[in-house]
């Protein structure tokens, strides 16, 4: 149906977003803007939101093309902290490469890699303190791998076997871990935001030190919940940084059905009347500066940032998913701000403090201990058919304790167990 | 909608072809696109790329991105935008990527799309049909494996259908859309691909071999509210729908119990007539979900049979469900309602 449109007026028409490159295309990113590293100004971080907007629509950026770091935003890290750095990113992809190669192998259900954005969550969680607390979306593994959380542990949780601490409840890569302060990962998307800054008020009410720190991906900025968050963290000033991972694609839903079209991710700070900073996201020291930043903010009580980490995922959304289907395969190559293990290895070796003889052997050994691990995890099952977890402990953590009516079921499944013969385990 | 489109003994729809359930909503969503301007399909990856279970592949590129387009990540939105567009005058058929992801969407769902027809005196109404996949048996863990009908079914002014095969999901859809009020199509994932008899040690089966395989390619409707008989018996009445229909019959045949499977299809409105009648015939009466027991459509289903067929009852009704945790992981085939729970449940109800 349609109304008739009168001769003074034109006729509307709906704008839908299109990516500009699909499948087959040649790619050419001459329309993202590339702004010189050090060239952004760094203001106080106790300075008014609304006195730098333009950090919300630029790019912070430290690494530059000689591989310096360079600026008012480089951070003056030691060469063992960068090397740290470094050593913590390519750990995350060793692993990743090795746990989707698992599920590949039918080994688990699921895999989620983070390739191209570990700089996000393993320089972020460098820059806070080891009990700040994160509450992360589904792809900053790096923040559990720069914490030492135990890759064994992990490979668990992946497998659902017999040594996963969450019994085999939650879908792969859904950890939770509190005393490495890594809230318990949700499938349902942005629900972790207002959940940050509820933590980050509670801290400030209690007169306690500690900030809360989220990441959610671009697309996910379209849940209500991003908005709330949003709200409630600058009405109370809420100790929290917001992490808004761009990297470009949700599932196959490009950035422009976010409202990258008409604006940025950190401009949606510039409304609530909270900083925004849009930094480059391959650029690890970048990632590390700003983090490093907001945590001041937060911790003089000047109130939450919302840091935009404009970066690329390399590869699939996740093991269910074929991104050649959707997006030209050119797109990765050829993202215009590089890979940010290379340009964390290349800016070390610009300083003299690596070659690429030690990156290689490093690479190495990273693929030895992660393999140890998985030897290691597995020795405790791997998914298979799921019947690794003792069977009862299906009822555990409904609730504090167990209602009758959770027991007379328990017990029926008890029963279900005698009746099929199966040589399922009991607690 | 004229009356002679409705369902007939003649076969509807034109030639079949064999289809998954996926490729007969996708062509229930051709078909209803083709003859009807007013009919849009929007949600999460359902533009270019189809969606993530394809159901919307190629349908964008057939009737453009103003009719096929993909949304924003927000559940509520996409519910709400459907809403207005619907209170324009048109069609719209969004699609949220799981059912487990339905919940932020609930306000709009059930304080808006319910009521608006009621609270604007029919001056508005919303006319939208909400696809969803859902139900469990692919490790999907918890947030892609749940069973919400019941939270729907217990909200007034929403329709909730769920169909059991290719060709039932084709027509009970494009009836779904013709439909002036809203409707929850939910979409039993497990069965897309084939038939599940419950037995996830067994071999996968695809829809090639099963009747409800065969989809004319053409239109055709399944009137709401109509359970299907799929099979007949005198000993008890099983009411399932969606994967459990599958389930329960291998059960049946197994057990060799004479049963009577009704398979609801719409649960709201209920074919209450057809319970009844074969509730009163066989004298007892066993209802089968997935969905979690407490509160569930399975009490309802329980009430409305001892309410209606107490003096015909011999003995008591006897839900089999899944049960009341979040749906597990690794254990998710202890949590299945499979062929031992309902095997189980049946030696009851026939000694009691
Ligand atoms: C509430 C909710 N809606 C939909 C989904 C399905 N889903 C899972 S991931 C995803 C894309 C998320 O993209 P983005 O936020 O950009 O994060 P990225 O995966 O790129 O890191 C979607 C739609 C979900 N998990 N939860």
């Amino acid at each position: 149906m349609s109304g008739d449109v009168p001769a003074n007026r034109p006729p509307l028409s709906l704008h839908v977003p299109e990516p500009r490159f699909r499948p087959g295309d040649a790619v050419d990113y001459a329309h993202v803007e590339v702004p010189p590293a050090g060239s952004a100004r760094r203001p106080e971080p106790g300075d008014a939101a609304a006195s730098f907007h333009e950090l919300a629509f630029g790019l912070v950026r430290v690494l530059d093309e000689e591989n310096r770091a360079v600026g008012p935003w480089a951070p003056r890290l030691s060469p063992d902290v960068l090397r740290q750095m470094l050593r913590n990113m390519a750990l995350v992809r060793a692993f990743d490469e090795r746990m989707f190669r698992a599920q590949r192998q039918g080994k688990t259900s699921f895999y989620m890699k983070s390739t191209g954005e570990e700089a996000v969550s393993v320089a972020a969680a460098m820059a806070m303190q080891r009990d700040d607390m994160c509450f992360p979306s589904y792809r900053q593994q790096g923040i559990l791998i720069t914490r030492d959380y135990s890759l064994v542990e992990m490979m668990n949780q992946i497998y659902s076997n017999r040594g996963d601490k969450l019994q085999g409840k939650q879908l792969p890569i859904m950890y939770s871990a509190k005393d490495y302060g890594f809230f318990s990962i949700s499938g349902n998307l942005a629900t972790q935001y207002p959940q940050a800054v509820g933590w980050a008020m509670a801290s400030a009410a209690k007169g306690d030190s500690r900030i809360a720190a989220t990441w959610c991906g671009e697309g996910s900025t379209a849940e209500g919940d991003f908005h709330s968050a949003l709200t409630f963290a600058t009405v109370y000033r809420a100790p929290v940084i917001f992490n808004v991972v761009n990297n470009q694609w949700a599932i196959s839903s490009f950035s422009g059905f976010a409202g990258a079209e008409a604006t940025t991710f950190a401009a949606r700070a510039v409304g609530y009347g909270i900083a925004g900073l849009r930094i480059d996201g391959n650029d690890a020291l970048a990632v590390y500066a700003a983090t490093e930043w907001a945590a001041e903010r937060a911790r003089t009580n000047a109130g939450p940032t919302l840091i935009e980490h404009f970066t690329y995922r390399a590869e699939g959304h996740s093991t269910s998913d074929d991104p050649t289907a959707y997006r030209s395969a050119d797109e990765a190559t050829g993202w215009p701000l590089g890979d940010p293990i290379r340009r964390l290895r290349d800016h070390l070796i610009a300083i003299g403090e690596w070659d690429l003889e030690r990156h290689a052997a490093q690479d190495l050994e990273l693929a030895e201990q992660v393999k140890r691990a998985q030897k290691e995890a597995e020795a405790n099952g791997i998914l298979g058919h799921g019947l690794h977890q003792p069977l009862d402990t299906l009822f555990d953590g409904v609730f504090e304790e167990m209602p009758w009516h959770l027991r007379e079921q328990q017990a029926q499944m008890l029963a279900e167990e005698e009746a099929s013969g199966r040589p399922w385990a009991r607690k | 909608m004229t009356d002679e489109m409705i369902e007939t003994a003649a076969p509807a729809g034109g030639e079949t072809s064999r289809m998954n359930m996926i490729q007969a909503i996708n062509s229930a969503l051709d078909v209803m696109m083709g003859r009807d301007d007013d009919v849009l399909v929007m949600g999460e990856d359902v533009g270019y790329f189809g969606g993530v279970f394809r159901a919307t592949a190629g349908l964008q590129q057939k009737y453009g991105k103003t009719r096929v387009f993909d949304t924003p990540i927000t559940e509520i939105g996409i519910i709400g935008v459907a809403i207005g567009m619907g209170a324009y005058g048109l069609r719209p058929v969004p699609e949220i990527q799981f059912a487990d992801y339905i919940y932020p969407a609930l306000d709009q769902l059930v304080s808006e799309a319910a009521r608006l027809r009621y609270r604007s005196a029919g001056e508005f109404t919303a006319p939208i049909t909400v696809r969803s996949p859902y139900g469990g048996g692919i490790f999907g863990g918890q947030t892609h494996s749940q069973s919400p009908e019941g939270i729907f079914t217990h909200v007034s002014g929403i329709k909730t259908v769920i169909p059991s095969t290719p060709y039932d999901a084709k027509g009970l859809l494009i009836a779904a859309i013709e439909d002036n009020d809203p409707v929850l199509f939910l979409e039993p994932k497990r069965i897309y691909n084939g038939p599940f008899d419950g037995n996830w040690d067994r071999p996968a089966k695809n829809w090639s071999a099963h009747p409800g395989g065969a989809v004319p390619a053409g239109y055709y409707r399944i009137e709401l509210g109509k359970a299907a008989t799929v099979r007949e018996g005198g000993d008890l009445t099983i009411l399932a729908y969606g994967t459990m229909v599958h389930v329960v019959q291998a059960v049946v045949e197994e057990a060799g119990v004479d049963a009577e499977i009704l398979d609801l299809r719409t649960l709201v409105p209920l074919d209450i007539e057809a319970i009844e009648v074969s509730v009163k015939k066989t004298g007892r009466c066993m209802i089968v979900h997935e969905a979690t027991r407490t509160g569930g459509f399975g009490a309802e289903l329980s009430a409305l049979v001892t309410e209606r067929c107490f003096h015909h009852l011999e003995a008591p009704v006897e839900r089999v469900t899944g049960f009341d945790t979040p749906y597990p992981h690794s254990l998710e085939w202890a949590y299945f309602p499979g062929p031992v729970r309902i095997g189980q449940a049946l030696k009851k109800i026939m000694k009691d």
